[in-house]
C-alpha cells in the first residue's frame, strides 16, 4: 500500500490517518483475546493484573486455576464439558445429514418454491434466539424431551443445519453436474453416483458446514438455557452462571482453552476454504 | 395450426411434450423429496411451536371454561347496571362448581388481572359458602351484594364480561403499555409505569448505534483487507475471523475484565492522565459497556459481507476515476462508495438483525440500563412465568425482525449471505 511519490501532502497525511484507524479497529478486534491468557494465569483470585505480574514476577503466576478447572471438587467443568462435546457431535452430525440433503435438493434446478423454501430453511438462523429459544422450549416441554440430552441435540440441529445449508449450496453452486450424468451413463446408480462422485467434491463445504454447526452447538446458551437441567449443564451454561455468580479465574483458565479450541476451528476451516476454493476451481 | 397436426412423437408414442412433462415432474418430486426430511422437521420442531407461540399469546380459554353459565346469561345483559338475578345465579352455580375443584383461587388471581380487589372478594365469597350462609332458595344476587360491597359494584361485573372471549389481544396490548379501560376502550398506562415502551426504544436505539458504530469501524478495515496483497490481507483477516469463531461468553468475560473499574482499559486511561486513579469512570453495567462489547463482537458480521463486495471491485475504476481528473475523494466518493452499497445492505442489516434481539451481553455488561427487549422476554419465561406475556413479546420483536429480513431479503437475496 505504499504511495505514488506524486501524492499531495494532504492525502499523504489522509493516508495515515486512515492507516491509524485501520490498525486500531484491529487492535479493538483481536487486543481481548488476549487479556484472557496472563489473566488466567495469575497467582491470586482476583480478576486484575497483580503488581506481581506487572513486575513480571514468576511468583505472580501460577497454574492452580487450570489444577482447579480440572480438579476442583466443586467445579462442574468435567460434566459440562463432557455434555458439550456430546451434544455438539450429535447435533452437528444430524444437521450435516439433514442439510447436506437439502442443499442437493435446493440446488437442482427443478426444485419447486426455491425461494420460500430457501427462506424457511435459514429462518433459524435469522430469528432472535430468545424467540427461538422460548419456541423450541415449547415444544420440547410438550414431547417431553425437555431436561433431557436428546432435546438439546434436536434443538442444536435446528440451529445448526441452516449453516450447512448454505454453506453446501454455495460449494454446488460451482458444482458441474455433467459429472453425475456421466457416471449414471456409465451405469452408476444414484447412491455409488454420491458417495463416490458429488460427495468427495463438496466434501469440503459440507465438513465447513460442520464446523459452524458444531461451533453454534458448543457455544449456544440460550436455548440451553431454557431446556437443561441440571444434568445438562454445558460449557456456555456454567460460563454464564459463573460471569453472573464468581467471577472465578478459573472462568479465564476455560475460556484460554475454548480460545484454543476456536484458533485450531479457524485454522482448519481456513484450509478447507482454500481447499475447496481450489477444487471448484479445477472443475470450471 | 392446431397443435395435433404438429404433434412430436417418443419412440413410445406418447407425445414428446407429456412426456417431458412427466420427466420434469419425476424431478420435481425427487428434490423436493431432498428437501423433505429437514422441510418436515423443522415445520414439526420450529415452525409449528412458533405458530403455538402465538395462540398462546392471545389465548384465554382458561376463565371462559370456568364461568360457561355466567357468559352464557351476561350474553343478554346490556352491562349497564347491576346484572339480574340470573346472571348472579349463574355466577355462584359455576363458582360452586370451581369450589368442588378447588379452582376458584385461580379464577380469583385471573380476575385480579382485570381489575384489582377481585381476590379478595372470591375469598369472601368462599368463606360464605364454606359456612353454608347462602341459601339457594332465596334471592342470590340480595345474598352475594351483603358479601362486601364490591360485589354490588357494577365495574367489577363488567371486568367478568370482558373476560367472556376465549381470545384477547391483552398481552399485546401490555406490551406496548396500554390496557383495556373498564368500558373495553384502549387506554395508556400512568406515564410513569411505561417500561416497556422504554425498552423497545432502548432495543431500536442500541440496534441502530450498534450498527452505525460496526459500519464506521468495518468499512476502512473491509477495504483495507480487499486491497492490501493476498499475503498481507490473509494475515490481517484472522483479526476479523478469529474473534468471529470465538464463544460469544468467552469475548463477553473478556470485555468485562477490560471495563472494570481496576481493569485494564481503566489503568490506561489513568495512565495516560485521562482520569485520576481515584475517579475512575463507570464503564461496565451501563450502556457504554453494551455499546463496546457488542460492537466488537458483532464488527465481524460488518467486515465479512462488506469484504466479500469490496473484493469484486477493480481497482482500476478508482484509478479512471482519478485520471479524468476527480480527487482521490471524489474518486471515492462517485465511483468506489456506489459499488459497495449492496455490501454496506447486507452487513448493516445483518448486523442489526442480531443486534435487536441480543440477549446474553446485554445481561451480562449492560447492567440494569442496558436491559434490553429479549432480556425481559427471558424474566417473563423464568421468573414471572407469564408465558403468554413472553409469547406476545417474542411475536412483536419476531414482527420486526422479519420485516427487517424481508427486506433483507428483497435487497440482497437470503442465498447470497456468505459465511467466512
Amino acid at each position: 500500500m505504499a504511495l505514488p511519490s506524486y501524492t499531495e501532502t494532504r492525502y499523504r497525511i489522509w493516508h495515515y490517518i486512515y492507516l491509524a484507524i485501520c490498525t486500531f479497529v484491529f487492535f479493538f478486534l483481536i487486543a481481548p483475546l488476549f487479556v484472557i491468557f496472563p489473566l488466567s494465569f495469575n497467582a491470586e483470585e482476583f480478576l486484575v493484573f497483580s503488581e506481581g505480574m506487572k513486575n513480571l514476577d514468576p511468583d505472580a503466576f501460577s497454574l492452580r486455576w487450570y489444577h482447579d478447572m480440572v480438579y476442583g471438587t466443586k467445579n462442574p467443568w468435567g460434566l459440562a464439558a463432557k455434555n458439550s462435546f456430546i451434544i455438539a457431535i450429535f447435533a452437528t452430525i444430524g444437521s450435516i445429514i439433514l442439510g447436506t440433503l437439502a442443499a442437493l435438493g435446493l440446488s437442482s434446478r427443478h426444485m419447486p418454491y426455491k425461494g420460500i423454501i430457501m427462506a424457511t430453511l435459514i429462518s433459524p438462523m435469522i430469528v432472535p434466539l430468545i424467540i427461538s429459544g422460548v419456541a423450541i422450549f415449547f415444544f420440547m416441554a410438550k414431547v417431553g424431551l425437555a431436561a433431557t440430552h436428546t432435546g438439546i441435540v434436536l434443538a442444536h440441529i435446528i440451529l445448526g443445519t441452516p449453516f450447512v445449508v448454505i454453506t453446501v449450496t454455495a460449494t454446488l453452486s460451482g458444482f458441474d453436474h455433467s459429472v453425475t450424468r456421466a457416471a449414471s451413463s456409465l451405469g452408476s446408480n444414484p447412491v455409488n453416483t454420491f458417495m463416490k462422485i458429488t460427495l468427495p467434491l463438496i466434501l469440503p463445504g459440507v465438513i465447513s458446514g460442520g464446523l459452524f454447526a458444531f461451533v453454534t452447538s458448543f457455544d449456544e446458551v440460550v436455548v440451553v438455557l431454557f431446556l437443561a437441567g441440571l444434568e445438562n449443564t454445558t460449557i456456555p451454561v456454567q460460563m454464564w452462571t459463573g460471569l453472573r455468580e464468581q467471577l472465578s479465574p478459573t472462568i479465564l483458565a476455560v475460556a484460554t482453552c475454548l480460545i484454543i479450541l476456536s484458533t485450531l476451528i479457524l485454522i482448519s476451516a481456513e484450509l478447507l476454504r482454500r481447499r475447496s476454493e481450489r477444487l471448484r476451481g479445477i472443475n470450471r | 395450426m392446431s397443435s395435433e397436426t404438429k404433434q412430436i412423437l417418443t419412440t413410445d408414442g406418447i407425445p414428446l411434450e407429456v412426456s417431458l412433462k412427466k420427466a420434469e415432474r419425476k424431478n420435481k418430486i425427487k428434490a423436493f423429496l431432498l428437501v423433505a426430511p429437514l422441510l418436515l422437521f423443522l415445520i414439526i420442531t420450529y415452525i409449528f411451536p412458533i405458530g403455538e407461540m402465538f395462540s398462546r399469546s392471545i389465548d384465554d380459554k382458561m376463565i371462559t371454561n370456568m364461568l360457561p353459565k355466567t357468559f352464557k346469561e351476561m350474553e343478554t345483559w346490556d352491562g349497564k347496571e347491576l346484572p339480574p338475578e340470573e346472571v348472579f345465579a349463574a355466577f355462584y352455580a359455576d363458582f360452586k362448581v370451581l369450589v368442588e375443584k378447588q379452582e376458584q383461587g385461580k379464577l380469583g388471581q385471573r380476575l385480579n388481572k382485570e381489575k384489582n380487589g377481585f381476590n379478595s372478594i372470591t375469598k369472601k365469597l368462599l368463606r360464605q359458602i364454606k359456612r353454608n350462609k347462602i341459601d339457594e332458595n332465596q334471592s342470590i344476587k340480595e345474598q352475594i351484594m351483603k358479601v362486601h360491597k364490591r360485589w354490588r359494584d357494577v365495574e367489577y361485573w363488567q371486568a367478568i364480561k370482558r373476560t367472556a372471549p376465549p381470545y384477547t389481544m391483552a398481552k399485546y396490548l401490555k406490551g406496548m403499555d396500554m390496557y383495556y379501560a373498564a368500558d373495553g376502550s384502549i387506554a395508556q398506562v400512568d406515564e410513569d409505569r411505561r417500561i416497556h415502551r422504554i425498552l423497545w426504544l432502548r432495543t431500536l436505539e442500541i440496534a441502530l448505534f450498534v450498527t452505525i458504530f460496526c459500519f464506521l469501524m468495518g468499512y476502512p478495515i473491509a477495504h483495507l483487507l480487499a486491497t492490501l496483497p493476498m499475503k498481507y490481507s490473509n494475515l490481517l483477516m484472522i483479526c476479523v475471523l478469529l474473534p468471529f469463531w470465538t464463544s460469544l461468553l468467552v469475548r463477553t468475560a473478556s470485555w468485562m475484565i477490560l471495563l472494570q473499574q481496576q481493569g485494564v482499559v481503566n489503568d490506561f486511561f489513568v495512565m495516560i492522565g485521562l482520569v485520576t486513579d481515584d475517579n475512575r469512570p463507570e464503564m461496565m453495567y451501563n450502556k457504554v459497556g453494551t455499546y463496546v462489547a457488542m460492537t466488537q463482537i458483532l464488527l465481524p458480521f460488518m467486515v465479512l459481507p462488506l469484504y466479500s463486495v469490496m473484493k469484486t471491485i477493480s481497482p482500476s475504476l478508482m484509478r479512471a476515476g482519478k485520471s479524468l481528473g476527480g480527487t482521490p475523494f471524489v474518486a471515492f466518493w462517485k465511483v468506489y462508495f456506489p459499488l459497495t452499497i449492496p455490501g454496506i445492505g447486507a452487513g448493516c442489516l445483518l448486523v442489526f438483525i442480531l443486534a435487536i434481539g441480543y440477549y446474553i451481553t446485554p445481561a451480562l455488561v449492560g447492567g440494569a440500563s442496558g436491559t434490553l427487549i429479549s432480556n425481559q422476554i427471558a424474566y417473563h419465561m423464568k421468573t414471572t412465568l407469564d408465558w403468554s406475556f413472553a409469547s406476545a413479546m417474542g411475536l412483536m420483536l419476531l414482527t420486526g425482525v422479519l420485516a427487517v429480513y424481508w427486506v433483507y431479503n428483497k435487497l440482497v437475496g437470503v442465498d447470497n449471505i456468505k459465511l467466512g
